[in-house]
């Protein structure tokens, strides 16, 4: 709290005060300082070290090297694909069970609330440990068999990773609105539950929508543990491979991963902004 | 009578078709490995129940492991919420400008999702051997820090990679609850005497705490299950217990197949008990939040 919100007059403060907060200002700016160096010298190291790549000069041979690399070219795709993937099946999965669950079913809400927070509590390598398991060729649904099968498994994998953040953007989403009086005025106009879901809601949702679908993005793109047992060539298994094998184009990586990072975050915010939720004047 | 009955069952049938594509999706895809690991933990070669493979998790390379990763989640979990609560206590109560905020929680949403091997990477090219600060204090103020004992690749290494998403994952959870602390207990408590200190050591201490100690285990779950940033930092020279079960999943060590469904095991227990206390702790946060 800064002393312009404090409402003691001046005098009550006293003699000794102002030193004293002016000492605790000293400390806070120190404090803010130091967070910052801490943040933001990782990032300015690993920009400088991704231009060394030619000697004695800054150039941006990192950036072309891994840009023309074939290698990252595919696996990139291929997350990119994949991220699309998992946002489509988790709305898919999310969106009518949170609607279903707010206007029929009430009393469920804890336990899929509970659900949905289980990826957190169960360590990502345990759930794909179990995948391994239950997947296999001699099991009673062999999905690691064929490479499609291990793609679409891999999708899902990634839909139940992102189960927390899409359900709680959906639901936060879902709180503002008045889902029951939506749905019962759409139906006695003569919505399906088709129509209801995506010109009702999904309009209304947008924003969230697009929250948990960026989030969401930015966490498959760079997913290793799930590609690397998988054996999928997704673009975090590349990234662990590069590190081992080149110098400077592992910092060019990390400066690109962390644009996209940036720019998911950004995008989230810019979301809001841009379409912000519009209520119907009374 | 009967129809009536029948029309009730019919609708309730039809509530729960709704969800059933969720349940069935959940029940496949997350609790049945879950699940078919746990069982797979009690269960030995043969098949039949026993305690053989839980206890071998005690065997020194395996204890090992876990403690180190308990530890390595400890440390990193406390100074990142010790350091990030002050970080953003200094923000917001610390006579900052105020538009320093919104970037600070924006950054801090960007830098806790900026985790796994990019992280790895950007570490090693700030205080690596050859990184831009290593070098700096090396050329300019003659200080090598790596003959000074440092080293990117160890324990305390690993921790101070570690921080840079659990300090932001401080910041972006306790920041709300910062804000939330009302200008009148402040105020209460200044017109009663108290100086800054005793304020927040008596006032707004005992009311984050909740916050803090909730999120110290949300902190410590994150780090124990994380193994991308340390397998890209320290290959395996650093043998987190995540660390070991990946090799054995992938087969390098694979003596005992039921040796990784214990590790397993162990690993859901530990999380389990922090985010209860995570989820405990912060639904009693919550009272003062309202």
């Amino acid at each position: 709290m800064t002393e312009q919100t404090l409402s003691l007059p001046p005098a009550a403060v006293g003699r000794t005060a102002r030193p004293r907060r002016n000492a605790w200002r000293a400390m806070s700016w120190a404090v803010f300082g130091m967070g910052i160096l801490y943040f933001a010298l990782p990032l300015i190291g690993m920009i400088e070290f991704s231009l060394r790549k030619r000697r004695g000069t800054y150039s941006l041979d990192a950036y072309t090297s891994v840009l023309t690399d074939p290698q990252f070219q595919a696996t990139f795709a291929y997350s990119v694909v994949m991220s699309l993937i998992t946002i489509v099946l988790g709305l898919a999965l999310v969106l009518p069970t949170a609607l279903w669950v707010r206007i029929r079913l009430p009393r469920l809400r804890p336990v899929i609330e509970f659900i949905t927070l289980l990826p957190l509590v169960v360590p990502v390598i345990v759930i794909a440990f179990g995948y391994l398991r239950m997947f296999n060729t001699s099991s009673f649904l062999p999905m690691t068999g064929t490479v499609t099968g291990t793609n679409v498994l891999l999708a899902f994998g990634y839909a139940t990773l992102a189960l927390p953040y899409m359900y709680r953007a959906i639901d936060n989403g879902l709180r503002t609105l008045d889902v029951q009086t939506l749905t019962e005025a759409a139906q006695i106009l003569g919505a399906g539950w088709f129509t209801i879901i995506f010109r009702v809601m999904l309009p209304n949702v947008f924003t969230a929508l697009l929250s948990g679908a960026f989030l969401t993005f930015s966490i498959v793109l760079g997913e290793y543990v799930f590609a690397a047992l998988l054996d999928r060539p997704a673009f975090g298994p590349y990234m662990i491979w590069t590190g081992g094998n080149k110098a400077y184009e592992p910092a060019a990586l990390a400066v690109i991963a962390f644009a996209i990072t940036w720019g998911c975050m950004g995008l989230i915010q810019l979301a809001g902004r841009l379409f912000p939720h519009t209520r119907a004047k009374r | 009578m009967a129809t009536a009955r029948g029309a009730y069952i019919a609708r309730t049938a039809a509530n729960w078709a709704g969800v059933i594509p969720f349940l069935a999706f959940t029940l496949i895809f997350l609790l049945l490995p879950t699940v078919n690991i746990v069982f797979g933990a009690f269960r030995g070669p043969d098949g039949g129940f026993t305690l053989d493979t839980l206890a071998k998790l005690f065997e020194p390379r395996l204890a090992n492991s876990f403690w180190l990763s308990i530890r390595v989640s400890l440390f990193s979990a406390a100074l990142g919420a010790g350091i990030g609560f002050l970080v953003a206590a200094a923000v917001i109560h610390g006579g900052l400008p105020a538009w320093v905020r919104a970037p600070m929680v924006t950054f801090s949403g960007v830098a806790a999702n900026f985790a796994g091997v990019p992280l790895a990477f950007a570490f090693i090219a700030t205080l690596g051997r050859l990184g831009l600060v290593t070098i700096i204090l090396k050329d300019w103020f003659g200080i090598n820090i790596y003959t000074m004992g440092f080293n990117l690749i160890s324990f305390w290494g690993l921790v101070f990679v570690y921080l840079y998403f659990q300090m932001s994952l401080m910041i972006l959870i306790i920041s709300p609850a910062l804000e939330g602390l009302k200008r009148e207990w402040r105020e209460a408590a200044e017109s009663l005497g108290a100086s800054g200190l005793q304020y927040w050591r008596m006032v707004a201490l005992p009311v984050l705490m909740p916050s803090l100690l909730g999120t110290f285990a949300l902190l410590f779950a994150n780090s124990f299950g994380a193994i991308a940033t340390a397998q890209a930092l320290t290959g395996s020279s650093q043998s987190l217990i995540t660390v070991q079960l990946f090799a054995q999943i992938r087969g390098d060590v694979l003596q005992d197949p039921n040796l990784g469904y214990a590790i397993a095991f162990g690993m859901i227990v530990i999380t389990a008990i922090a985010n209860s206390i995570y989820i405990v702790l912060r639904t009693r946060a919550e009272t003062w939040q309202k």
